[in-house]
């Protein structure tokens, strides 16, 4: 008895130890070390809150983030509003094989890096691209029009990017949904947008939430996807950190943004969720 | 008076397989109807056209003389209690009940009225707070009947809605069911595959196999003159004997069991098609244990008994005729009365020639594995 129990430690230890290093040594140590930069001057190494004081003092910094946490927003909204349709198809509409399939068709994308799927994007749209060639050819345009580099491209390029990451797991609640509870509503004299509105979305509330936080901060850390789609003026937040530490090679501004990026995400998923009185342990463990 | 439910050579059909095949019946107003058969015979088929989840392929559906045809279930006066309930798990009671209030556009105190008076109906005055998994099996039962009750639907159809209750509890829904009908005095179209719910519950039984009707009629006549092979086995317990036809210098039809057994019927037969198997039905109940001399149209058989199945008021005798290996099933009444009966007795049982019934063979697969 004794003897197994000394077994069950050492494999125990045997799987446990290289997570704690890993923890530790990559994502701990670190967050510390930026946390530490953040607080000190460039130069002198001085204790102060300059850095995060900069963020507010510089309109720049701050509307930039605004404009990063509005655009995530919609672009989890959008994600949210598209995944139930492709759900329920996939969930309630096709069968057996079929499914299987859908789903695989929705993953592939997701086999090549993000850099590949947004030069995908950006050979279809430019200004050379197929997409005008097309549209010169059958006489829709007179002359080719550039759709790379504004807002609206880079949020449909978001959009497409984070799909898979909502889409999971909402199939994954509306599977559970029975589909006699469907037909009930509907024999109940529920009109098609009353069903949704008050048995399929509520039904998949928790997916929604989980896929939205997922998408959600996905989406506000993106870096590619905002860069090569969005046009000059389309700044991203993730981009001000880049420029800090990598042009002006000002690492304390640097993670002392990365941390506001941090707290300011984390209090939007909170308001969010509060206002949606959903409860994160619960989210996560379904 | 015009029919609340008619249902006219309705057929549907997947593939090359006919679900539903020329189905017509009527429903009275105010009655409980219950479509009987094996599952797999096309009766949930049936209701999901009649709430109008499955288009027909043919015929024709009228509420109150209304045609259905191309009406939405949603739109339908007409509404259903599902297998496994379908209760929303998302909703309270209350709001489960005012679903279909609310969908209507029906508001205010009036709603709340509405359910209360449902609730108490039910038996469940005080559970409108409670959440769906906080129910009990038998309670989930009776918020699904409320919540389609409380739209006055023409009709309300009910597939299997006992099936997943214990015995116990199924015999007691049983009638507290058929009470609660007779207060609304709502039209209940009712279907199972268990017997005893459609002879207990119903005004009139339609049984169903294979995709038609083999029989309309009350639970008795359904019981006491089956008009096929299938309702004398699949309606009550039924002894089952292979016999011969032929006729007697009397112009009597004659059935000959086992080569050695010669039992003359009240039905008669044509000649012709006499040469075919037929089947022999006994109710275990109108077999008579030790019946004695001096009856009218009685036939008697020796038998030596082979077990002693006892079951309170339900207890039976095994026995097996003289010089054959067929068994029978006798009912054992509890009377005291045959008490000295022991296995391995040989005694006499007897049964009125009026009391059976023939039929030409025809196997039915009576129960599937679900």
């Amino acid at each position: 008895m004794m003897k197994n129990r000394q077994h069950i430690k050492w494999g125990f230890l045997f799987f446990f130890l290289p997570v704690v290093l890993w923890l530790f040594l990559l994502i701990v140590l670190p967050h510390l070390e930026l946390l530490r930069l953040s607080f000190t001057k460039a130069n002198t190494g001085k204790l102060t809150l300059d850095n995060y004081l900069a963020f507010f003092r510089e309109p720049i910094y701050w509307l930039t983030f605004v404009r990063t946490a509005g655009y995530s927003i919609l672009v989890t909204f959008l994600v949210m509003v598209i995944s139930l349709p492709v759900s329920f198809y996939i969930s309630k509409m096709v069968r057996g094989r079929m499914t299987g399939a859908l789903m695989i068709l929705i993953l592939v994308p997701f086999w090549v890096s993000e850099l590949i799927r947004v030069y995908g994007w950006m050979i279809l749209l430019r200004e050379s691209g197929i997409l005008n060639h097309f549209l010169v050819t059958l006489g829709f345009f007179k002359e080719p029009v550039e759709m790379l580099y504004n807002d609206i491209t880079m949020i449909m390029g978001l959009v497409y990017t984070s799909m898979l990451f909502m889409v999971v797991p909402v199939i994954g609640v509306m599977d559970d949904l029975d589909n006699s509870i469907i037909e009930a509503a509907y024999d109940l004299g529920a009109s098609k947008i009353a069903i949704w509105r008050t048995i399929i979305i509520p039904h998949c509330a928790s997916g929604l939430v989980n896929g939205g936080i997922i998408v959600f901060m996905l989406v506000l850390g993106s870096y590619l996807t905002p860069n090569l789609m969005g046009g000059k003026n389309s700044l991203w937040f993730t981009e001000q950190i880049y420029n800090q530490i990598i042009l002006y090679f000002n690492w304390n501004q640097g993670a002392a943004f990365g941390f506001l990026l941090l707290a300011l995400s984390s209090l939007i998923i909170w308001v969010l969720l509060k206002l949606t009185k959903q409860n994160l342990k619960e989210v996560v463990k379904k | 008076m015009e029919s609340a439910l008619s249902v006219q050579n309705v057929t549907k059909r997947f593939g090359d397989f006919t679900a539903v095949d020329q189905v017509s019946f009527e429903v009275e107003d105010g009655k409980f109807f219950s479509i009987l058969g094996p599952s797999g015979c096309g009766k949930t088929t049936l209701l999901r056209m009649i709430a109008g989840f499955y288009k027909p392929d043919g015929g024709t559906l009228l509420f109150n003389g209304k045609n259905m045809d191309g009406v939405a279930p949603n739109k339908r006066p007409v509404n259903l209690v599902f297998q496994n309930l379908a209760l929303f798990p998302m909703m309270n009671v209350h709001e489960n009940i005012a679903f279909g209030l609310r969908r209507r556009g029906e508001r205010g105190p009036e709603v709340d009225r509405k359910v209360r008076s449902l609730l108490e109906r039910v038996g469940l005055p005080e559970s409108g707070k409670k959440q769906i998994s906080q129910l009990s099996g038998g309670q989930k039962q009776r918020i699904a009947i409320a919540r389609c009750l409380i739209m006055e639907p023409t009709v309300l159809l009910l597939d299997e809605p006992l099936g997943a209750l214990d015995a116990k509890l199924r015999e007691h829904m049983k009638v507290e069911l058929k009470t609660l009908q007779s207060q609304v005095g709502t039209t209940f179209v009712y279907i199972t595959h268990d017997q005893s719910e459609a002879m207990v519950m119903s005004d009139t039984v339609a049984v169903m196999n294979n995709g038609h009707f083999e029989q309309i009629g009350t639970p008795q006549e359904l019981y006491h003159e089956p008009k096929s092979s299938f309702v004398a086995q699949f309606v009550g317990n039924n002894n089952k004997l292979r016999v011969r036809l032929h006729r007697d210098a009397e112009g009597d039809t004659i059935a000959r069991y086992s080569d050695r057994y010669d039992f003359k019927l009240a039905q008669k037969f044509e000649q012709s098609g006499l040469e075919d198997e037929y089947d022999l039905f006994i109710r275990p109940e109108a077999v008579i244990i030790n019946p004695g001399e001096g009856r009218e149209n009685f036939q008697t058989v020796p038998v030596d008994v082979t077990s002693i199945l006892f079951d309170g008021g339900n207890s039976r005798l095994m026995v097996k005729p003289l010089g054959t290996e067929g068994e029978l099933v006798v009912a054992l009444p509890q009377t005291r009365e045959y008490d000295s009966i022991r296995s391995g007795d040989r005694i006499q049982v007897g049964w009125d020639l009026n009391k059976t019934v023939c039929f030409k063979r025809s196997d039915w697969k009576l129960y599937d594995e679900e």
